[in-house]
């Protein structure tokens, strides 16, 4: 297990390092928008990862209510904390490029909102775990909970689209006269693959940290007994 | 068949404490009043101005006080310790959550009834020839904000700071319903009405209802077991 990790870490690196070479020396600068628009290749790359993870919290939440297993909520707790992280910088990254570009920080529009309430779930979720004080309790009620985040991220989308939009039209497999240069589209992948690999990397910390805040924790409790003996 | 007798006996329970204490149906009006005197006071709004953000503010209105009423549900109960007999008694859990649903739903429903009017009146906003239509979309709107927020009640009710942790989670989930809901309540007062925004939107409003009716007659036991 340890092995692994360290591998991924080790892998993670590599793949971030060939996504900055990849954008900053491999694609082109862009016509219009310029340097600038280097940061799409983080922005979208975080987003992926921020959607992902709130269907790996869901998924984790449905396989705990399963089968009560509690490493299935430690997977649960930590993939939503670092799934936030990277919302939070989809979501940092997004008005730095807007500003420039569109002119404006932020427009209600139908992606952005849908990031930001998911952001908001997020949030929710995670302070709903600090304020349940049984760990049982706690894992039961942020499971259920995770699962109409999941269920609502998909329905905010849909209900934005109809309303209003003003992002960028999809570049992948979006219309007739869209598209990326083929360096472009190189670069987002790489990009998108590096960050996926730092988020399993992550991820798994998160998860051997809680674990060791269990055996910590159950520890302290056999020490204190043994004290209460010894007196 | 006895499923739908043990809601009814939950439901009427919910309706019976109510009717002896009137804490919620007080407490929403009260403060929905509020929301109102703290517009005038913030916008002081002519009729234009009301008309335009007049839906907007009606859905605020339901909105918090909603968020207001529905802490109660669970949280009185476990005050009162009450919740225990509750899972005790002969009942499938679910018909507990759909009791308490159907409470919170004619509650809200009242005290929109009851604010609505005021609002027409202290407004000066025409309601009375589009009220039928206003019935439906309150109607739809309040389903799935009941739905949603009578688990989320129960669920925060275990939490320590239950009215802080209930709109946290509340408002994020239940975004849909605010944005079908006003844009069909704006569309059914345009002048004139425009039937088929308020269709679309209405439409959208029912299917959020029916998952979200669904999902947490699912999950609801989950949130009850200890």
């Amino acid at each position: 297990m340890k092995g692994l990790q360290k591998h991924l870490g080790l892998v993670a690196l590599l793949a971030m390092m060939a996504a900055l070479y990849a954008i900053f020396v491999l694609a082109p600068v862009e016509l219009t928008m310029g340097v600038v628009q280097k940061i799409f290749y983080f922005h979208v790359s975080s987003a992926w990862v921020g959607f992902l993870a709130i269907y790996l919290v869901c998924f984790c939440s449905l396989r705990f209510l399963r089968n009560r297993d509690r490493q299935w909520d430690i997977r649960a707790a930590a993939a939503a904390e670092v799934g936030a992280v990277f919302l939070t910088l989809n979501l940092v990254s997004g008005p730095i490029w807007a500003k420039p570009v569109w002119g404006i920080w932020w427009t209600w529009d139908a992606r952005l909102t849908t990031t930001f309430v998911l952001w908001l779930i997020y949030m929710g979720y995670l302070m709903l775990r600090r304020l349940v004080d049984s760990p049982e309790q706690r894992a039961r009620l942020s499971a259920v909970v995770s699962i109409f985040g999941a269920v609502n991220a998909l329905v905010v989308y849909m209900a934005n689209r109809w309303w209003r939009t003003q992002h960028p039209q999809p570049v992948i497999a979006g219309g007739e006269d869209s598209g990326l240069h083929p360096d472009m589209l190189l670069a987002l992948l790489v990009t998108v693959l590096a960050f996926t690999l730092l988020f399993f990397c992550l991820w798994k910390m998160g998860c051997d940290l809680e674990r060791t805040r269990d055996s910590v924790e159950s520890l302290r409790r056999t020490a204190q007994r043994h004290l209460r003996e010894v007196r | 068949m006895k499923f739908w007798s043990q809601t009814a006996a939950i439901l009427m329970k919910d309706l019976l404490t109510e009717y002896r204490t009137k804490d919620v149906l007080t407490s929403m009006l009260l403060f929905g009043l509020l929301v109102i005197l703290m517009f005038n006071f913030a916008f002081e709004p002519d009729s234009e101005e009301i008309r335009k953000f007049g839906p907007g503010l009606l859905w605020m209105t339901f909105i918090f006080a909603g968020l207001l009423g529905m802490n109660r549900s669970f949280a009185a109960e476990t005050e009162n310790d009450t919740l225990e007999g509750l899972m005790l008694s002969p009942v499938k859990w679910s018909s507990i959550y759909l009791g308490k649903m159907l409470a919170n739903l004619l509650f809200l429903l009242l005290a929109q009834a009851i604010i609505l009017c005021l609002f027409s009146i202290l407004f000066n906003y025409g309601i009375w020839p589009r009220i039928g239509w206003m019935a439906a979309i309150t109607f739809l709107g309040t389903l799935g904000f009941a739905s949603v927020g009578t688990l989320l009640a129960a669920v925060a009710a275990n939490t320590r700071m239950s009215e802080v942790m209930l709109p946290v989670l509340m408002v994020p989930l239940v975004l849909p319903v605010i944005l079908s809901v006003v844009l069909a309540t704006a569309a059914n007062f345009a002048q004139p009405p425009e039937e088929p925004v308020m269709f679309f939107w209405m439409q959208r409003l029912a299917a959020y209802d029916i998952i979200f009716v669904i999902l947490p007659l699912m999950t609801f036991d989950y949130v009850l077991e200890k």
